[in-house]
């Protein structure tokens, strides 16, 4: 007994001194974000989810000194899509399927894992993904895959309580990490997919009560329903119930403005994702960003990128927010690169179209009206539609450095589907995609035919072997001046990303992509500066962070969370 | 949101489930099925091969040995589209005496284009290669040894061509031997380099990545690169195979390809 007292008394002075120093996340904290550098405290950073840090210490010049300072590795298979909460000197990390671990930033070690249990009959589109946690107070959230939201003790990780987001089994889960501010958690559904309804809602984060909700999908009636038109001809499968199951779903973290109190949510495709036929109209508030009253949940605005899409363009990116000038006078701006091959700014406040232009090549449409709508320029059957389905670029977040004044976005370069809609009757808990898809590789002589047989991303592309090369499209980190949409430089990939971006205070970006390789790079020229083989795919977003005046970066790669620091 | 990080197996899914209950699809919308002219003469034989292996003992010759069933009609009231026919084949009916099948890609794709004309086929009518025949050629008056190699036997200049039958369709290959250039697969893209220190390496791609790239040269050598050491770096997108389109006969080129076909890797 007393031997045991001795090794715990030795093991609580050898903790780091951020654990006990930690204190409670409070929406002040988490509103002033930027003044804690050393944290990182949200999906996106901070409110304006610009992944920018004001960390230093690292430098264009001493990058390449960077040491590996700790790996952890999960212990589950699949994609790892998580972004880590870093507060004082303890981060916070989900694994696959709903676990938090808590971890020591300095050295890697485990302090606990909560395991959440989800439903067996659970049907979740595109990967038992879950992307982070949030965190208020002392009660870290997370959505699940069976579509619940939990709260969990961030010293004990002992669930608090948990409620019913969405029905389970039906196609609803919860992929996202959760947005926490004043005193509740909003939550989006996923599940596009499967004929949801989606919806965004807000939750006590003290007792997991539900506030408010908002449907994605307007009902007959409402606001917006009016663009769910009626069947028109029996030629193809008609849907008289087509907004009971248009899908909407948000399937990353929005943003928010306190001088507003607004919330802002990237909304997804409509279901069925490809055979508009039976959808008719412009489908509302699917592939558009929301503007939503933090307190009530009601609609201030929307805009919709793509008006009844049919290549499944969702609108699946983090809501950017960026102050600016624009044409000399201060702008509280959004800024967003689209799934659709599209760079948009908009006024947050109105939601007014102040520039659309395209950053990867798009033949879906040709320019925009006066009132920001596209021309829609849809393709004859059998040729390629350009972005393709991956998109222009997609859920991975994108960076904006106040001092370069640019915008960093993962972007596939010059890939094509031939897309085709297919009847698709909607079926409770079954896939409602309606389509016939194949990507587009060109002839090395004839460019606008296919090659026949060509090899698929999904089995030649998720292998260390890469069978694509550029034929079909690559990657990049594109450097977007926002006042003008143009690219100002491009970090050429030979294969394509889905990696995130973060930017720092000493002009670096840090991203990756799915050759493994982690790369630091010039924010200013786009040179490469540093490059780390992982070893395995990155498809997640890097953050940074610092522990005891020591600054870290870290990203998933495969199955293990590497940590790099420079040596003391 | 689809990703390609997870597409397939719901589409595939969808597919399977999808059909077994749609099958008010072909009436609506035939178009949705393959024409004639979208598949190759190489493919039909082929799968005409195939049907007699595997379809005849139940659906008989002619497509009518299942009650309700008549493939000669040219409507699959359970597969409106390709993808759905191969997936019945795939998982077949168990309930209704159906085993799944499994057969590759290539085979699939000749078995969906013989389905798909039967109607206006004759079976008869095909003349299939012979394979033993075709060996002949391969490795005779075609010379493929020369650049291919086969089961631990040839040139290692080419694309090694033991599994070729398996991830290649009929009409695949025969196109390969007539239009080369059409049937490359960027990753077989000769390639010609000159390092830093001038020595010149040509060969094929073999993997690539934004700072190094992994080549087999003329002698089969495996060569990992980093892209900064080399002065010229330059991809081809023609490719050195001779187009065979004269220079064998239609039959020849039948049993060259029947040859092909059986070469299913270990």
């Amino acid at each position: 007994m007393k031997r045991f007292a001795s090794i715990s008394l030795t093991l609580f002075t050898l903790l780091p001194c951020g654990l006990n120093a930690q204190n409670p996340v409070t929406y002040d904290r988490l509103t002033n974000a930027a003044k804690e550098p050393r944290n990182w405290l949200m999906y996106g950073g901070n409110y304006s989810s610009d992944r920018f840090s004001p960390l230093t210490q690292i430098t264009p010049a001493n990058v390449k000194n960077l040491n590996l300072s700790w790996v952890y590795q999960s212990a589950v298979s699949g994609s790892w899509e998580s972004t880590p909460l870093v507060v004082d000197g303890i981060m916070y990390v989900t694994q696959r399927p709903n676990d938090v671990v808590a971890l020591d930033a300095v050295t890697g070690r485990v302090f606990w894992i909560y395991h959440y249990n989800n439903d067996p009959k659970v049907t979740v589109c595109c990967g038992a993904n879950n992307r982070g946690v949030a965190i208020l107070g002392d009660t870290l959230y997370m959505g699940t895959l069976d579509a619940h939201l939990v709260a969990i003790d961030t010293k004990s990780g002992h669930a608090i309580w948990k409620t019913e987001v969405a029905k389970s089994g039906v196609g609803y889960s919860i992929t996202l990490a959760p947005l926490a501010m004043k005193d509740q958690v909003v939550v989006g559904v996923g599940g596009g997919e499967y004929g949801i309804r989606g919806f965004i809602a807000a939750f006590d984060a003290k007792t997991g009560k539900q506030l408010w909700k908002f449907y994605t999908i307007p009902a007959p009636g409402e606001p917006g329903s009016e663009t769910w038109g009626n069947c028109k001809t029996a030629t193809a499968y008609c849907d008289p119930d087509a907004w009971k199951h248009g899908a909407g779903s948000a399937w990353v973290t929005g943003s928010y403005d306190p001088s507003l109190n607004l919330i802002y949510w990237g909304i997804g495709n409509v279901g069925p994702d490809y055979n508009g036929d039976q959808r008719p109209g412009d489908n509302l508030y699917t592939c558009s960003v929301i503007a939503l009253d933090a307190d009530t949940g009601k609609l201030k605005w929307h805009y919709q990128f793509t008006p009844h899409d049919e290549y499944d363009y969702d609108s699946v990116q983090v809501p950017l927010l960026a102050d600016i000038t624009w044409k000399g006078a201060p702008l509280k701006a959004m800024l967003w690169a689209n799934r659709n091959g599209n760079f948009y700014v908009l006024d947050r406040a109105t939601g007014k179209f102040l520039l659309g232009k395209p950053f990867v090549k798009v033949n879906w449409m040709s320019g925009f009206d006066d009132s920001g709508r596209p021309i829609q320029t849809p393709q004859p059957p059998g040729m390629p539609t350009y972005p393709a389905v991956q998109g222009g670029t997609n859920w991975y977040s994108p960076s904006y450095s106040p001092r370069t004044r640019l915008m960093y976005v993962s972007a596939w370069e010059d890939e094509g589907e031939i897309f085709g809609g297919v009847p698709v009757e909607y079926k409770e808990g079954l896939n409602f995609g309606g389509g016939n898809l194949s990507l587009f590789v060109p002839q090395a002589d004839a460019p606008t035919k296919a090659i026949p047989n060509a090899p698929t991303i999904p089995n030649l592309r998720r292998g260390p072997i890469n069978n694509w090369t550029d034929a079909g499209g690559h990657g990049a980190v594109l450097a977007i001046d926002p006042l003008t949409g143009t690219v100002k430089w491009r970090f050429r990939m030979t294969d394509v990303t889905d990696s995130g971006i973060v930017s720092t205070a000493s002009d670096l970006i840090f991203t990756g992509g799915r050759e493994g390789y982690l790369q630091a790079i010039d924010a200013r020229t786009g040179a490469l500066i540093w490059k780390q083989n992982l070893g395995a795919q990155m498809i997640n977003n890097p953050i940074t962070y610092s522990v005891n005046g020591k600054q870290y970066v870290s990203a998933m790669a495969g199955l293990s969370l590497f940590t790099f620091a420079l040596p003391n | 949101m689809t990703s390609r990080v997870f597409p397939q197996s719901p589409i595939l899914r969808a597919a399977v489930v999808f059909l077994l209950s749609a099958g008010f699809l072909a009436a609506q919308n035939p178009t949705l099925q393959g024409h004639p002219e979208d598949y190759s003469r190489a493919d039909i034989e082929y799968g005409a091969r195939l049907y007699s292996e595997h379809c005849d003992r139940c659906h008989g010759p002619n497509g009518t040995g299942v009650s309700g069933v008549d493939f000669k009609s040219g409507k699959f009231s359970h597969a409106a589209t390709d993808r759905q026919l191969t997936a019945v084949i795939t998982t077949g009916f168990p309930e209704a005496g159906m085993p799944p099948f499994k057969l590759d890609a290539a085979d699939l794709e000749g078995l969906v284009a013989y389905l798909r004309n039967m109607n206006t086929l004759d079976r008869g009518s095909l003349k299939p290669g012979d394979a033993a025949r075709g060996q002949q050629v391969f490795e005779g008056k075609g010379a493929c040894l020369s650049c291919h190699r086969v089961n631990g036997k040839g040139s290692r200049k080419a694309p090694d061509l033991s599994d070729i039958g398996s991830v290649r369709s009929a009409g695949s290959i025969e196109r390969s031997l007539v239009e080369p250039n059409v049937q490359m697969m960027p990753i077989n893209r000769p390639v010609h380099i000159v390092t830093r220190e001038g020595k010149t390496i040509d060969g094929r791609r073999v993997n690539e990545d934004t700072y190094t790239v992994q080549i087999a040269d003329q002698e089969g050598r495996l060569l990992s690169l980093q892209k900064s050491d080399l002065r010229e770096f330059t991809v081809s997108t023609k490719s050195n195979m001779p187009s065979y389109k004269g220079e064998l006969t239609p039959d020849e080129m039948s049993d060259l390809v029947a040859y092909l076909l059986t070469l299913k890797g270990q």
